[in-house]
């Protein structure tokens, strides 16, 4: 070991300034420290020339190197997309019923179609499809118009009730307030909450009976069970769109509903309707 | 404007004294040779141990899958979740370190660290080419650079290089299938990331076996600052009994009038130290205790004819009592005392609290996350349903089918999303999320109580093993 030098201490030069008798050291920078202040000025200056950087009237200057974010983020999209392009290939050409039998494609779809579902689909059905009154539950086992993939698929693509897509499913339920009488609609709806067991005027509904087979059933069914050719739901169960108490029900009867989905086939791409298909069939109520 | 430079301030930099030690041989060079011998042993052959886990999994005995995020240990496998192993193998390491350090001052520095042990390898080598202290000395000063000292010096830099691509390689092979490895380093079809790995280490032992040495121990490692806080009156390290060695003279020195102590200042001691220190000036910093001067004099003594032990382990307190003239405390007393009994007693019951994990753990493991959006969903017969995301774990290294069950109460139905029974398929060593539901009828307690507690079950069919997780089942209540 090599012996210890001591530090001597030693007044540093001042810069020969004095104010009131205040002095200031004129310690130096440390080399290297000044040379990284060289070199940052430096990259400084070729950053400014090579990146957008001064600003000028309508826009700042382009730089050599000719970058933007806009093109960047073109770049990582189409990265990604490229990336994702065999396997929505695959989603395109495989039929909807088999993609469950395929682990990995099925991941794959479950997976870009909840994506599409939280960025497309949430603002009406919810984050977490449980939907909302008056837009459909997508987690629950009732169907307006059929659960089956195929069926989910068809009203993705197409949408419900609007005028953009031919083929979008369409009914329409009278407002019966202009066909029947106060007294009518009052027993119908007693009539139709017998249906599902709810709490009931027996008279009133036995009345309401009458009045539902010459009104209701073309559509709901004699049994009140509906018919998801017409999109009519089933009234004998526990779930209600617009809800199923005696005031929801009557504001139903008498002003009718008209729920409207958009057609997606314009704006999702094929496989995204497929995957997205897909998601919803397996969130639990899918047939 | 003109200013005068400040003069440059004295500097605090030492340059290095290069230590040439001198070949030795006693009881504790023995002892390290041995400890060489075993540790580099276990660290170039453990990853060439196969160990057989089925045709599924790795057959390296020790292996640290870091893509598959395993860490296998012969018959133990550690996934990531069971991080704890690590941490309290990690306590252990540190208490055994505390523990040896007060008992035993810097064994661990003298004896086991690896700078220590490829240092003592590459001054091995060193040896065998330049030759001894002497030799060595002429070749350094010799200032020309003759062929020669090309030779030897380039002879030496080569086999230290071999060397340091071995220990950088043997690192390698821990992370990887050890045959498949080396093939591939060869043929150059190995990941950067090993090739970079081997380079770095190569360097780093390269670097610090030849040249930094003792530089490290000194100036770079935390650890002996920390140890010389554990150490106290009681703990062994070498020393040297002036009472008995002092006045020092040597035999030229000697007449017949003048006291004359047992050290007779040959530098026996001082020519072998690692870290070229003069033990004689007491306990120093830079000491690793790796003992080569204890051996060094009792050759001495032995040959002069006076009793061994001038350099010795011993305590302080030894050194009052003998300078009093007074019975020294056996060793066994400095090593047995509370302080050491309580770092063995906290290592023990580390130790057994990690053995009793590894044998109560499972093969099969759940996690259960309940779906909160929404927390229940009604279905159209007015039953109730809740889903939750199971996360199944099979540790064996075979395909299994998972039974899956709920228990709390009788009411609720269990179903399992895309299958159609109650089985899962579990793939040899995996992990599965499968999102499960439990289902109250209309009317059942459970489907109109705000919440019901429920545990899930999952059992393997084949042996019955089974493990559980409590969860809440949430009702419709209003």
């Amino acid at each position: 070991m090599a012996k210890h030098q001591k530090d001597e201490k030693k007044e540093p030069d001042t810069t020969g300034h004095e104010w009131d008798g205040i002095r200031e050291y004129d310690n130096p920078m440390p080399r290297w420290w000044l040379w990284v202040l060289y070199l940052t000025i430096i990259w400084g200056l070729w950053y400014s020339i090579a990146y957008p950087a001064w600003p000028l009237i309508s826009k700042a200057t382009a730089g050599y190197k000719d970058w933007s974010s806009r093109e960047q983020l073109a770049e990582d999209m189409t990265a990604f997309d490229e990336l994702n392009a065999p396997w929505n290939a695959k989603l395109d050409e495989t039929p909807l019923t088999e993609i469950s039998a395929d682990a990995e494609l099925e991941l794959y779809a479950v997976n870009s179609g909840g994506a599409v579902f939280r960025t497309w689909c949430a603002q009406c059905h919810g984050s977490g499809a449980a939907g909302a009154p008056g837009y459909p539950n997508l987690l629950d086992n009732a169907w307006l118009w059929g659960g089956s993939i195929e069926d989910i698929y068809f009203s993705v693509k197409h949408g419900i009730r609007n005028d953009d897509d031919e083929d979008a499913r369409y009914s329409q339920m009278p407002a019966f307030g202009e066909i029947l009488d106060k007294e009518q609609i009052v027993q119908v709806t007693q009539y139709v909450m017998s249906l599902s067991s709810a709490q009931s005027d027996d008279a009133a509904a036995k009345a309401g009976e009458m009045i539902f087979q010459d009104n209701c059933a073309s559509c709901h069914g004699e049994d009140g069970k509906g018919d998801r050719e017409q999109g009519a739901p089933n009234l004998t169960d526990a779930i209600w769109l617009y809800g199923g108490s005696e005031e929801d029900l009557t504001e139903t009867i008498t002003y009718s509903r008209f729920g409207v989905m958009p057609a997606w086939s314009g704006r999702l791409t094929e496989a995204q309707v497929r995957a997205v298909s897909t998601y919803v069939h397996q969130l639990g109520g899918g047939e | 404007m003109s200013q005068s430079q400040p003069e440059s301030p004295p500097s605090l930099y030492a340059a290095r004294e290069p230590v040439f030690p001198k070949r030795v041989s006693g009881k504790f060079r023995n002892l390290k040779w041995v400890i060489m011998l075993v540790t580099l042993g276990i660290y170039y052959v453990i990853p060439w141990v196969r160990w057989d886990r089925g045709s599924e999994l790795p057959d390296q005995a020790v292996l640290v899958d870091m893509a598959g995020r395993r860490f296998y240990f012969f018959w133990i496998e550690i996934w990531p979740h069971e991080f704890y192993f690590v941490a309290g193998l990690l306590v252990m390491a540190g208490l055994g370190l505390f523990l040896f350090t007060s008992a035993l001052g810097r064994v661990w520095c003298g004896y086991a660290c690896p700078q220590t042990v490829w240092t003592d390898l590459f001054i091995l080598v060193e040896r065998w080419i330049e030759g001894d202290r002497n030799a060595r000395l002429r070749l350094h000063r010799q200032k020309k650079w003759d062929f020669r000292k090309a030779r030897l010096r380039v002879t030496k830099w080569i086999v230290w290089l071999l060397i340091a691509v071995g220990t950088g390689g043997a690192w390698v092979f821990y992370f990887a299938d050890a045959p498949t490895l080396l093939v591939d380093l060869f043929t150059l079809n190995a990941h950067p990331v090993a090739y970079s790995t081997v380079a770095i280490l190569t360097a780093t032992t390269f670097i610090f076996g030849g040249f930094a040495r003792e530089q490290i121990c000194i100036y770079a490692c935390p650890w002996p600052r920390i140890q010389a806080a554990m150490m106290d009156e009681d703990t062994l390290v070498v020393g040297y009994r002036d009472w008995r060695g002092e006045p020092r003279k040597h035999s030229k020195e000697i007449t017949e009038d003048t006291p004359q102590g047992d050290c007779i200042d040959c530098m026996a001691c001082v020519n072998v130290c690692p870290v070229g220190i003069d033990i004689r000036d007491g306990q120093q910093m830079e000491c690793i205790t790796c003992a080569l001067c204890i051996d060094a004099c009792d050759d001495i003594m032995e040959k002069v004819g006076k009793p061994r032990g001038l350099i010795d382990y011993m305590a302080l307190t030894d050194e009052v009592s003998e300078r009093e003239g007074k019975q020294v405390k056996p060793v066994w007393k400095h090593i047995l005392r509370p302080r050491t009994i309580l770092y063995t007693s906290l290592w023990s019951l580390v130790g057994i609290g990690l053995v009793f994990a590894l044998f109560i753990r499972a093969d099969i493991n759940m996690t259960v996350a309940p779906v909160r959006n929404p927390t229940y969903v009604v279905l159209s017969d007015g039953a109730i349903r809740n889903t939750y995301e199971i996360r199944l774990r099979n540790k064996l290294g075979e395909s299994r089918e998972f039974a899956l069950s709920t228990s709390g109460s009788d009411a609720l139905q269990l179903q399992l999303e895309g299958l159609s029974d109650n089985i899962v398929e579990m793939p040899a060593d995996a992990q599965k999320l499968q999102r499960v539901y439990l289902v109250a009828p209309a009317g059942s307690d459970p489907a109109s109580a705000e919440t019901t507690n429920v545990r899930l079950w999952v059992e393997d069919v084949e042996n019955g093993e089974r493990a559980s997780k409590d969860t809440v089942f949430n009702g419709k209540s209003n």
